[in-house]
């Protein structure tokens, strides 16, 4: 019935009826884009109500984290932890997995860098343990995300459930090796001994340095370029790949994908065992780039933020790096605005990110048929004009 | 022992302690959960009205007005997450993630500007606490060994949210497998189709199991800072609400086997507490305290193994119900 009134002698109509999807760079542009400024209307006004004027803040905001290498330096540093958090839940949501245990798969990840980096420094030179580290905090973050992809895979239990516990079971498991087994005897703060000259990446300012160029010191590392090889990567994998192809297929629809021969088993193992890998090289962007030794709680959230960066960039590297941006920005821009104002804390970027995932996950679609209708109120006339 | 019975009942008692605000959230969790919304946010919900309830505590002198504050914020939590999950069909989990960090940012940038001291809220006097009560004959009975003491030590002497919590299990699972209410809270969580077929509403229902569940939220958050503890800290709920969603899992999603796997985790923490440096008979080490504090997550995980029974959800549990145009 509604296939033939769909014809075109009768356009209007059809255009009354079912109106047409929205364009690409509507969906994946403009609307992120309102619900970010949603987010940001919230903040401000909780920013106006401890007594802060919310455009100055936005100015500090901005100004203390893109005004000068230094500020970039850091927000860049942050962004990088972002990009491997944000490229680890996409691809596990490209698989239709939601892989919530970031915070524990960095921990880790992070764990296994540092016990390789203790145990080599003395013998072995940098370029040698370089690849060794991008081994070993994969291969340690993936292990932590094994398990829950086993119990999803084989056993049937929820995989959200399951990431959760890991987080936790990660969490007494470094207090514990660090508090109770790495930590000598007499020392007080529980953390490892410090890497030797052999194990550290080049932070930018040094590396860059070797090209002429003059940067302010940052804890910004080279773990950024290898951050952006990821997602390059990352893209390669997900749609010019047979395995990407059969990831996205069971996530799209797995009875179809089993139907044309995929082993969802073997996609749902796959999946994590990346995702996992990849938050692990938050653990090598700190332990190895930054603290040079093993130390508690050095992935503080940068998880749990993956989750929103991967979300509102849409599952695609661009969009993650995009997002990655925005949080870097948000986090170096918040610790200046601390700086600047004794009300401001950091827990007010806690909030304002509480916020942005708020809008930008949970709420996306909520601000969608508004739009919409301003975007079809603009360009529907016209449209039956041209008929 | 003598000191081993007395270790014991402080143990016990402790476990009771620990166990109240458990008990309260799985019951929260487990309204929702049956109405097939999943909520992660019970954390969220846990600190914001603990800090709901020791600010207003601290301002008007009485736990109970502030218990309703406390209640009133967990409720609009649990009906934002019902915003963003049933109306506009958003991901559950994503909104739980969102309401979790909300809370742990919002209650340290409130508590600064209200109260200016790091985030933290006064310290209450003793009258504007939930007091321990004595239950009747007590006293008489401390001397009887055992039974007579485990009435008088550890059963005797909590504060009333605590009767509350334990006494709204029997009443959970009677509304919830004895009411109409409770099977079309049941039914909406396993085929909600079935239910809008009937001429219910389904995210009427889940709308009111979400209500339920932020009116539960909000008496373990007043419980965490105005009985078991005299002021909000931040991060006080310390992953409990978290705790609270495993032993909803471990107790299958029912009333009387999550408290009994509250009950099982609380005893875990009173222990683990007891253990804080002790050392292991015989050798130079310590206890690994941290390890056992773990092992609520890690027997969650091996019952999701399905190697101690098996847990299944309710079944159409995350999934938004879009009614067909």
């Amino acid at each position: 019935m509604s296939d033939t009134t769909m014809t075109e002698e009768k356009p209007k109509k059809k255009i009354g009826m079912a109106k047409p999807p929205l364009p690409a760079w509507m969906d994946y542009g403009v609307l992120p884009l309102v619900n970010i400024l949603f987010a940001l209307f919230i903040s401000g006004i909780i920013i106006w109500l401890i007594g802060i004027n919310p455009f100055e803040a936005l100015e500090w905001l901005i100004i203390g984290s893109l005004g000068g290498s230094y500020e970039l330096g850091y927000t860049l540093y942050y962004t990088t932890n972002f990009i491997f958090t944000g490229l680890a839940v996409a691809i596990a949501f490209h698989a239709n997995l939601f892989n919530i245990g970031g915070e524990g798969q960095a921990y880790v990840g992070g764990l296994g860098v540092g016990l390789l980096i203790l145990a080599v420094d003395q013998y072995l030179p940098f370029w040698m343990i370089l690849p060794l580290a991008i081994m070993a905090s994969a291969a340690f973050g993936a292990a932590w995300a094994s398990v829950p992809a086993y119990l999803q895979a084989y056993r049937g239990s929820h995989i959200v459930i399951t990431t959760i516990m890991f987080n936790f079971i990660a969490s007494a498991l470094m207090t514990y090796l660090l508090v109770d087994v790495m930590r000598g005897k007499g020392q007080m703060s529980p953390e490892s001994r410090e890497f030797a000259e052999a194990g550290h990446l080049p932070f930018m300012h040094e590396f860059m340095a070797n090209f002429g160029f003059d940067l302010a010191s940052t804890p910004l590392n080279v773990t950024f370029f290898w951050a952006l090889i990821c997602c390059v990567f990352l893209w390669l994998f997900i749609w010019r790949t047979r395995w990407g192809y059969e990831i996205r297929s069971v996530g799209a629809n797995e009875p179809a994908a089993v139907y044309a021969g995929v082993n969802p088993r073997r996609i749902v193992m796959m999946a994590m065992l990346i995702s996992g890998g990849l938050a692990g090289f938050v653990g090598m962007n700190e332990i190895m780039g930054v603290h040079h030794k093993i130390l508690l709680n050095f992935v503080s959230g940068y998880g749990f933020t993956g989750i929103a960066v991967s979300h509102m960039g849409r599952n695609h590297p661009v969009g993650i790096i995009l997002a990655s941006l925005l949080f870097g920005v948000l986090y170096q821009g918040g610790a200046e605005l601390a700086f600047e104002y004794s009300e401001f804390t950091r827990e007010m970027v806690v909030t304002i990110q509480g916020l942005i995932i708020l809008f930008c996950g949970a709420l996306a679609y909520m601000t969608k048929p508004f739009v919409a209708n301003i975007y079809y109120a603009i360009t529907l006339p016209r449209n039956g004009k041209e008929a | 022992m003598e000191q081993s019975i007395v270790i014991l009942l402080s143990v016990l008692d402790g476990t009771l302690r620990v166990s109240t605000p458990l008990v309260l959230c799985a019951m929260a969790g487990l309204f929702s959960e049956r109405s097939g919304t999943v909520d992660i946010s019970l954390e969220g919900k846990l600190l914001f009205s603990a800090f709901a309830a020791a600010a207003v505590t601290y301002v008007t002198g009485s736990p109970w007005v502030g218990m309703v504050a406390a209640i009133a914020i967990s409720f609009s939590l649990s009906m934002l997450h019902g915003f963003a999950c049933v109306t506009h069909n958003g991901n559950q989990v994503v909104s739980g993630v969102a309401i979790n960090i909300l809370a742990s940012g919002l209650t340290v940038v409130l508590g600064i500007a209200f109260f200016r001291q790091g985030g933290q809220t006064p310290t209450l006097p003793k009258d504007a606490r939930f007091t321990p009560i004595e239950l009747p004959f007590a006293e008489a009975l401390d001397s009887i060994p055992f039974i007579g003491q485990l009435y008088a030590q550890v059963i005797s002497g909590h504060n009333i949210l605590v009767y509350l919590a334990f006494l709204l299990v029997p009443i959970t699972s009677w509304i919830v497998f004895k009411t109409r209410f409770g099977l079309r809270l049941r039914a909406v969580g396993e085929n909600p189709k079935a239910v809008d077929t009937a001429g219910i509403g389904v995210r009427a229902m889940r709308y009111k199991a979400l209500a339920v569940n932020g009116v539960l939220c909000g008496i373990a958050g007043a419980y965490l800072s105005t009985a078991q503890n005299a002021a909000f800290v931040r991060e006080m709920s310390a992953g409990q609400g978290y705790i609270a969603l495993a032993a909803l899992i471990f107790g299958k999603w029912r009333p009387k086997t999550a408290m009994l796997a509250c009950l099982m985790f609380g005893l875990l923490d009173a222990i683990a507490i007891r253990l804080q440096g002790v050392m292991i008979p015989g050798t130079e080490t310590e206890v690994p305290v941290t390890l056992i504090q773990a092992l609520p997550y890690i027997l969650t995980v091996i019952l999701l193994a399905g190697f101690i029974g098996k847990a299944i959800p309710p079944k159409a549990i995350g999934i938004p119900y879009v009614k067909e145009r």
